[in-house]
């Protein structure tokens, strides 16, 4: 019967092993010839708008990547389903956006911030997510090139 | 302490030179850690009502606190009522496995403030629009530092008192071991990224090693504390099982993180990687359910305090559900596919916290209630009540997410339906939820009322309590 000192070993030495491994794993898929992000089309309105994003805290109501609220639609593809356009007046609306009865936070954004968001919001667009992208928006699939 | 009752061995000289009273006078800081959980915990509810109405439209409180709001204060309060719970078990715990007093009780109420303080800060903010808008991080950075100074003075008093001690036993251990783990964590949560992938990425550090790591050492070390007082088997054999099960933990969960990079724009390697090791994880909590179960059927079964074994025992089974099987449900990549990010999740969430988590704070509260006050209410009709009127709601509550997840997996990622249209077909299952929420907040009212109910510590209630210390 196994006794507690191997029942010790078994965690520790499973912890560092798995650890390991783990890190290994982060710094292969960090490398930059692993990139999947197109990491060089970050640029300094794209971080403007990440900026945005987060002390706006757009994602306690929307997804992003599939990361976040349920209650707003998932925005991974937006740009590609609903255009830049539509998406700047989104966020410059003065009264809550909610087309389908659904509030949104009433933004107001200025020009500037509208458009930094949208960039954002395109370099979202082309992360390749390796086949979610095709499932997350399905009415964006038409427009996304095999 | 009596002299005609020589069963607590090494610790029983020790308090008799100490005090003629009572175990470690110190341990009773852990009532006002347990009531500040009670405080948020019913907060927290509100804030799930809150969120509940806007689901079914009705979402009169939207100006001052839109859904974001709501959601980051109903998680956020979540996991501070938690680590509140874990720092009052601790304080709890750690005096009696080292057999001796907290080495300073005054630092123990100077940290409890702080936490307050920073929480409470945290979540006024959110009010304000003031965050970090990272799902479960949204901490401002500036009070991410005073939370690890807080977290700092915490572990201080744990490890000084732990290392002083008589006696290091492995329960102390692992759950130190997962305290110290958690803290060193948060780190990574306070990298600043410029890529949203990166930042997810490295979120996951936090929230998923949290978890489906360390803290389910923490947990294991409170079932081990409370298996070894309830049923009375021997503590080898509990701390042998309690490595076998932390050692599953993170054996599965740490390469298990890889679930959560399937889709977020990192290398497909996460996709195997993650799907096999997360595939295992299961095993941890079944691990832990069976060691439950077993321990119960070996030991003695005439400890007085039924209800707080009723919630140890439901913790480790309610958690192998919750976290075992529905994460195991949409683990695999080719099933997380459709259900990624989708109310699927958010029924796993709800069902995985309460069973693990929820249910093992609740475990220990009612376990140290009794003897912090002396007051045995541990038979009262109330706690049966609030035990299965709060577990059968929060399964009514986890179903109707589940069936309102699987049909918008359905509408949405497999018709193509609009996002907005399938949430319409959804709705229903919210009136369904917001019913079972409410038999959900009733078994949770009675749990605080009870709690209310047996009163402060005192020095004379601790005089009256020794035969429940002796017992336990
Ligand atoms: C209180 C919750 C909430 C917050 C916060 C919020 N949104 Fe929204 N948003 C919504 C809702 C709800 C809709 C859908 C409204 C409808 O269709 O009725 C929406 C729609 C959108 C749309 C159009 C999506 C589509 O597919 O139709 C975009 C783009 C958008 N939001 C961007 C943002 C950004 C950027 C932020 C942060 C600055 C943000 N939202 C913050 C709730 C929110
Ligand atoms: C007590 C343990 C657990 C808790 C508290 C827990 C909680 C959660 C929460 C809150 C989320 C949502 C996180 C977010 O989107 O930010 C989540 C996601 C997830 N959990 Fe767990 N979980 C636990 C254990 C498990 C286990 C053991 C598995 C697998 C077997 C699992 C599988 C998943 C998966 C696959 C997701 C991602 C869902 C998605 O893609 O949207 N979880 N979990
Ligand atoms: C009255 C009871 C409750 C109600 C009505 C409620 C409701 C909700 C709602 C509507 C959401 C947001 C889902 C979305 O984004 O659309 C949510 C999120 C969440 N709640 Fe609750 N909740 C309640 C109690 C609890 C309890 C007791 C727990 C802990 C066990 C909990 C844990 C969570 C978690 C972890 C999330 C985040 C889930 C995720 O992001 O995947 N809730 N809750
Ligand atoms: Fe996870």
């Amino acid at each position: 019967m196994l006794s507690k000192s191997q029942a010790r070993t078994f965690f520790l030495g499973g912890t560092v092993v798995t650890f390991l491994i783990f890190i290994g794993l982060t710094i292969y898929s960090m490398a930059p010839s692993n990139d999947q992000s197109n990491h060089q089309n970050i640029t300094e309105q794209v971080i403007k708008g990440k900026h945005i994003w987060e002390t706006n805290n757009c994602m306690g109501c929307h997804a992003i990547l599939g990361e976040g609220g349920y209650y707003a639609p998932e925005l991974t593809k937006v740009i590609d389903r609903k255009g830049a356009p539509m998406v700047k007046a989104i966020l410059q609306s003065p009264i809550p956006w909610a087309p389908n009865g659904r509030k949104m936070v009433a933004y107001e954004m200025n020009d500037e911030d509208a458009e930094a968001m949208v960039e954002y919001l395109k370099w979202i667009g082309e992360i390749d997510l390796n086949g979610f992208e095709r499932i997350v928006s399905p009415l964006a699939k038409d427009k996304i090139k095999d | 302490m009596r002299d005609s009752t020589p069963i607590i061995g090494a610790g029983y000289d020790h308090c008799k030179q100490k005090n003629k009273h009572m175990k470690y006078k110190s341990q009773q800081v852990a009532y006002w850690f347990f009531a500040l959980c009670m405080l948020l915990f019913a907060l927290q509810i509100v804030y799930g009502f809150i969120m509940g109405f806007a689901r079914i439209g009705m979402d009169g409180l939207h100006d001052w606190i839109p859904f974001n709001t709501a959601r980051a204060v109903h998680t956020n309060l979540l996991v501070v009522w938690l680590l509140t719970g874990f720092m009052g078990a601790a304080y709890y715990i750690i005096p009696e496995e080292a057999q001796r007093e907290l080495v300073s009780v005054k630092l123990a109420y100077v940290q409890l403030i702080s936490l307050a303080v920073v929480g409470v800060a945290a979540i006024t903010g959110y009010h304000f629009n003031i965050w970090e808008g990272r799902k479960f991080l949204e901490i401002p950075r500036e009070l991410d530092y005073l939370v690890v100074i807080n977290v700092l003075l915490f572990l201080g008093i744990i490890l000084a008192t732990l290392f002083k001690g008589k006696r290091q036993t492995t329960t102390a251990l692992v759950m130190t071991m997962g305290l110290v783990f958690a803290a060193l964590l948060y780190l990574p949560g306070m990298i600043w990224f410029d890529s949203q992938v990166t930042d997810s990425f490295f979120r996951w550090w936090v929230v998923h090693l949290w978890v489906e790591g360390v803290w389910e050492l923490i947990m294991g070390g409170i079932l081990a504390f409370l298996l070894i007082k309830l049923t009375g088997v021997d503590r080898e054999v509990i701390e042998k099982w309690l490595y076998v099960i932390v050692g599953l933990t993170f054996l599965s969960g740490i390469l298990g993180t890889g679930h959560h990079y399937y889709y977020i724009g990192v290398n497909k390697i996460w996709l195997i990687v993650g799907g096999v090791f997360s595939a295992l994880e299961p095993l941890a909590f079944l691990a832990m359910a069976l060691f439950a179960v077993y321990m119960y059927r070996k030991g003695e079964k005439n400890h007085p305090n039924k209800i707080a074994l009723f919630w140890t025992i439901g913790a480790a089974i309610v958690s192998f559900i919750g976290a075992g099987l529905l994460g195991f449900a949409h683990t695999l990549p080719q099933t997380n596919l459709y259900t990624h990010g989708t109310l699927v999740t958010a029924m796993h969430g709800h069902y995985a916290f309460w069973g693990a988590y929820v249910m093992i704070v609740l475990a220990i509260i009612s376990y140290a209630m009794p003897n912090i006050t002396g007051r045995k209410r541990h038979d009262k009709t109330n706690g049966h009540l609030a035990f299965w009127l709060s577990n059968i709601g929060m399964l009514g509550m986890v179903v109707a997410l589940g069936v309102a997840g699987v049909v918008q997996v359905y509408l949405e990622r497999r018709l193509s339906m609009d996002f907005m249209v399938a949430q319409e077909e959804v709705k229903i299952h919210f009136v369904v939820m917001l019913l079972c929420a409410t038999m959900f907040a009733t078994g949770i009212g009675i749990y605080i009322y009870e709690f209310i109910k047996y009163g402060r510590p005192t020095d004379e209630a601790l005089t009256k309590n020794e035969e429940a210390v002796l017992v336990s």
